[in-house]
């Protein structure tokens, strides 16, 4: 095997310029694959990030009949805090939250919002509830960037919240954003008004309710509670693993584009090595090798493309990789029209088990593909192939 | 000097497919060689030179008879055995060189010693004591494709010779040189059979290197013609 290496080794260099671009097509493969499948897990790394930081925490119980798709069960989807975690939510460790639905009208327009009361002293959203404790004659509200971007709202503006409470009755006041933070998440942004939690009970007449409960990462083992229904992270970001999904399969199709033009070089490469060099074929025969130790040859001389791929792809491709983590890659489009956590630029996050992955795919594949055409060593008369003379 | 049997052919046959048919290249060869022979297979283009060399090289093997070589039955030999018999104690020269192109001199002519895994100083050693032979130290980092066809037909010998074979197959050696080289090489491969009594057998019908055998075996179409042993003082029919 170490003469084989040695030997492929010096018949690949000797090989010259055709070697070269073998290489060349074969890690410029190794590259995007790892690129692109950086950009995959840094965007789930990022879409769970964010969603963590400020929609869902390290999970949550909603309330039974709270479902976030459909507003109407806003409605009735509000119960009493559970007393057992009475002492977690005074400790800082769930945070309530009431949702309940409202009207706006920005510069005259009717929107419809959700309002959401959260304690202003909460530590487990990034949310920048502490602005909520502002003093002003208006109520204090904070909203996203995305949704002060679409209602082209700022800092200080006055505008009319017109809501119904729990009787059914409507009421109307006036609301004042006092802050605006930016997530990456729309379902935190769009159309979504933040508040103080007791003002929003005050308001409702909701004393002590709530519709969602929402628990740090650290306490991510919860139990039952009656009346409320436990949704874990993996539950809630359940959107992000099959969204990634959906766009992995895609990338896949690419994948295999790109190993099949750098397979289709190396196999023909073998096919026309094979043919041209049976002479040297039988001079290996003449010397001592097996016609199985020459077809072992040819595969490691193949199979070293790979190898050399990876070295040039180190060369490279790991500043561009490298550079890539840290400026990150910006999306040509707007990534909140996507709908889900994402940010506008993506910074890739490489694994030692993406990239040995993907070294180990392309390397067999390589193999595999030098093996085949090479297997026709075997089937060689020594006498015809020192002659040359196969057809 | 020429008293031990290294070659023993009984009514060797080879036939090879054509079609339906078959081709008879050998027809009841019966041949003795032994061990420092310096001997050459004569006859016109088709006569079975190659054909007879390739199975003493165990390339190929017996169609009808038997042919033992340094003991072994060429034709019962498994694949592995086959490599390994030409491994250890056979050397090739071809008309064509047949060198590793992009290996440079030193690295073909250690070649069949990184088969026998020899470590590294007694190949080198070696190497350039095979290069001293053939008068080409000089050369032992270029490359093929920069010498000359009789320097590459030298190292080419050196190749054969690295591992001190009992037995070398020269097929038309001389055939893409010109006199000077001819005669170059013959006069080191026959300063080689005298210093280490190597067994050298030729497939050839070059009158520069039919000068230099001690025995002749003619060969017409496919058959043994004539086999002559020359000693100094004269020569004898057999
Ligand atoms: N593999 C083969 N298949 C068919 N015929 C062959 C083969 N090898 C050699 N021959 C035939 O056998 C005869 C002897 O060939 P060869 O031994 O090469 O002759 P020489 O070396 O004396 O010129 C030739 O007629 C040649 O065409
Ligand atoms: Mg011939």
């Amino acid at each position: 095997m170490k003469l084989a290496i040695k030997l492929a080794y010096r018949n690949l260099i000797g090989a010259g310029l055709r070697t070269w671009l073998n290489v060349i097509v074969l890690s410029f493969s190794f590259v995007v694959i790892i690129w692109l499948k950086g950009i995959m897990s840094g965007w789930d790394y990022q879409a769970k990030t964010d969603m963590t930081n400020w929609e869902i925490g390290g999970g949550q119980y909603w309330q039974e009949n709270y479902d976030p798709l459909d507003p109407f069960t806003l409605l009735d989807s509000h119960a009493p805090i559970p007393a057992e975690l009475q002492p977690e939510i005074d400790a800082g460790g769930v945070v309530p939250m009431l949702i309940v639905q409202g009207t706006i009208f920005p510069e005259g327009r009717m929107q419809a919002v959700n309002i959401k009361g959260i304690k202003p002293d909460q530590k487990i959203f990034k949310i920048p509830t502490q602005k909520l404790d502002t003093a002003t004659d208006a109520i204090p509200a904070v909203i996203g960037a995305m949704m002060a971007r679409n209602s082209r709202l700022k800092i200080g503006d006055l505008l009319t919240l017109r809501w119904r409470d729990a009787n059914s009755t409507f009421d109307a006041a006036d609301i004042v954003i006092v802050d605006i933070f930016s997530s990456n998440v729309p379902a935190a942004e769009l159309s979504q008004v933040y508040m103080a939690l007791d003002k929003l009970q005050e308001m409702m007449l909701l004393p002590d309710e709530a519709t969602t409960l929402t628990f740090g990462e650290s306490k991510e083992n919860r139990s039952e509670i009656s009346g409320w229904t436990l949704k874990t992270k993996a539950m809630l970001t359940k959107q992000v693993d099959e969204m990634i999904k959906t766009k992995s399969a895609g990338q896949t199709i690419l994948f295999a584009i790109l190993l099949l033009l750098a397979m289709l070089a190396i196999f023909d490469t073998q096919v026309l090595s094979i043919f041209r060099r049976q002479k040297e074929i039988g001079t290996y025969i003449a010397l001592g090798y097996t016609r199985g130790q020459v077809v072992g040859l040819f595969t490691v001389e193949g199979t070293m493309h790979a190898v050399l791929a990876a070295i040039v792809s180190m060369i490279y491709g790991m500043p561009f990789l490298l550079w890539q983590a840290k400026v990150g890659w910006t999306m040509p489009v707007d990534a909140s029209e996507f709908g889900m956590a994402m940010a506008q630029t993506l910074y890739p996050v490489y694994s030692i088990g993406l990239v040995a992955s993907t070294v180990i795919v392309v390397t067999l594949t390589t193999a595999v593909v030098s093996y085949l055409p090479s297997r026709k060593i075997a089937k060689m008369n020594p006498t015809e192939a020192l002659r040359g003379k196969l057809q | 000097m020429e008293n031990q049997s290294i070659i023993t052919i009984e009514k060797l046959v080879k036939r090879f497919p054509m079609g339906k048919d078959s081709f008879t290249a050998l027809k009841n060869i019966n041949l003795k060689f032994g061990t420092g022979e310096f001997t050459g297979l004569i006859g016109p283009s088709g006569s079975g030179k190659t054909t007879l060399l390739n199975i003493l090289g165990s390339l190929d093997v017996p169609t009808e008879g038997t042919v033992h070589v340094l003991g072994k039955s060429i034709g019962k030999l498994s694949t592995k055995e086959a490599a390994q018999l030409r491994k250890e104690s056979l050397g090739f020269i071809f008309q064509s060189y047949n060198l590793l192109v992009v290996h440079t001199v030193f690295e073909n002519v250690e070649f069949p010693l990184l088969l026998l895994k020899y470590s590294k100083s007694v190949r080198y050693k070696m190497v350039m004591d095979a290069l001293e032979w053939v008068g080409l130290t000089e050369k032992v980092h270029s490359k093929p494709p920069q010498l000359s066809g009789g320097e590459c037909q030298r190292v080419a010998i050196a190749r054969a010779m690295v591992k001190k074979p009992s037995l070398v197959l020269a097929d038309e050696p001389t055939a893409n040189l010109d006199a000077v080289n001819s005669h170059h090489i013959l006069k080191t491969m026959e300063t080689l059979n005298r210093e280490l009594n190597t067994t050298f057998i030729f497939a050839t019908h070059d009158e520069k290197v039919i000068s230099y055998l001690r025995r002749k075996i003619y060969l017409l179409d496919g058959r043994v013609d004539k086999d002559e042993i020359i000693t100094p003082q004269k020569s004898v029919a057999q």
